[in-house]
């Protein structure tokens, strides 16, 4: 099991704070939003339209990175703090 | 001298993180920098919200003072973020660097705010008085972290 936890404005746009994805194998980041965005349309439309930053357990990562069962992925906006 | 990292709802004293930063017998200089909540281009603000990704946040704020230690030659570091629901001129963000010279503390002073950024997981939302909306990233912020990338000459 993967928890998927989502922040701020794509918090908002997405409804739900996190959601688990049953995974069984590595897979990469790309891969993972793909899962995503098959969800619904909704979803698709919203993570089309929003520029997304990723961490893999804590840590900012690029889109090729593998995520494992068991890590805790976020996906957010931008960070606009300071 | 140590690395401070703190994330809290409460105000902060300037004063008091400042006086902190002095004790050091070793630095001859400390800069630092305070962020304020501050109005809209066209319109007065209410509130600003603060959110952040609790487990994230600290880790990274150490990691960027890890990377300013490994730069330059720094004593203390005090960096503290403040979340939650903050109103009008009052203090967001104070970044605190002794140093034995002043030039360090300057440098490390600005590498952190300009990491801290585009790095650190936070997210504004201002509050007017008709509307609310999270704050869009800057390409200003952008260009100001990417600068260190290319200095690396130090």
């Amino acid at each position: 099991m993967t928890r998927i936890r989502f922040f701020a404005l794509l918090r908002e746009r997405l409804g739900v704070s996190e959601w688990h994805y049953a995974q069984e194998k590595p897979v990469d980041v790309e891969a993972l939003i793909r899962i995503l965005k098959a969800e619904s349309l909704a979803w698709e439309t919203e993570l089309n339209a929003q520029e997304v930053l990723v961490a893999v357990n804590q840590a900012l990562v690029e889109r090729s990175f593998i995520v494992n069962p068991g890590d805790e992925v976020a996906l957010f906006p931008p960070v606009t703090g300071g | 001298m140590k690395t401070i990292i703190r994330v809290q709802m409460e105000a902060f004293s300037v004063g008091d993180e400042y006086e902190r930063l002095t004790h050091d017998p070793d630095c001859g200089a400390v800069v630092t920098f305070t962020g304020l909540v501050r109005d809209l281009p066209h319109a007065a603000i209410q509130a600003l919200e603060l959110e952040h990704y609790p487990e994230m946040t600290e880790r990274m704020l150490q990691g960027i003072a890890d990377q300013a230690r490994q730069r330059w030659s720094v004593r203390g570091i005090t960096i503290i973020h403040r979340i939650g629901r903050l109103t009008r001129n009052q203090p967001i963000v104070f970044v605190g660097v002794a140093s034995a010279h002043r030039h360090s503390a300057f440098q490390a002073a600005e590498f952190i705010m300009d990491f801290l950024k585009t790095r650190a997981p936070f997210w504004k939302k201002e509050e007017t008085s008709d509307t609310c909306y999270w704050v869009a990233a800057k390409a200003s912020d952008q260009r100001a972290a990417k600068r260190w990338e290319q200095d690396s000459a130090q």
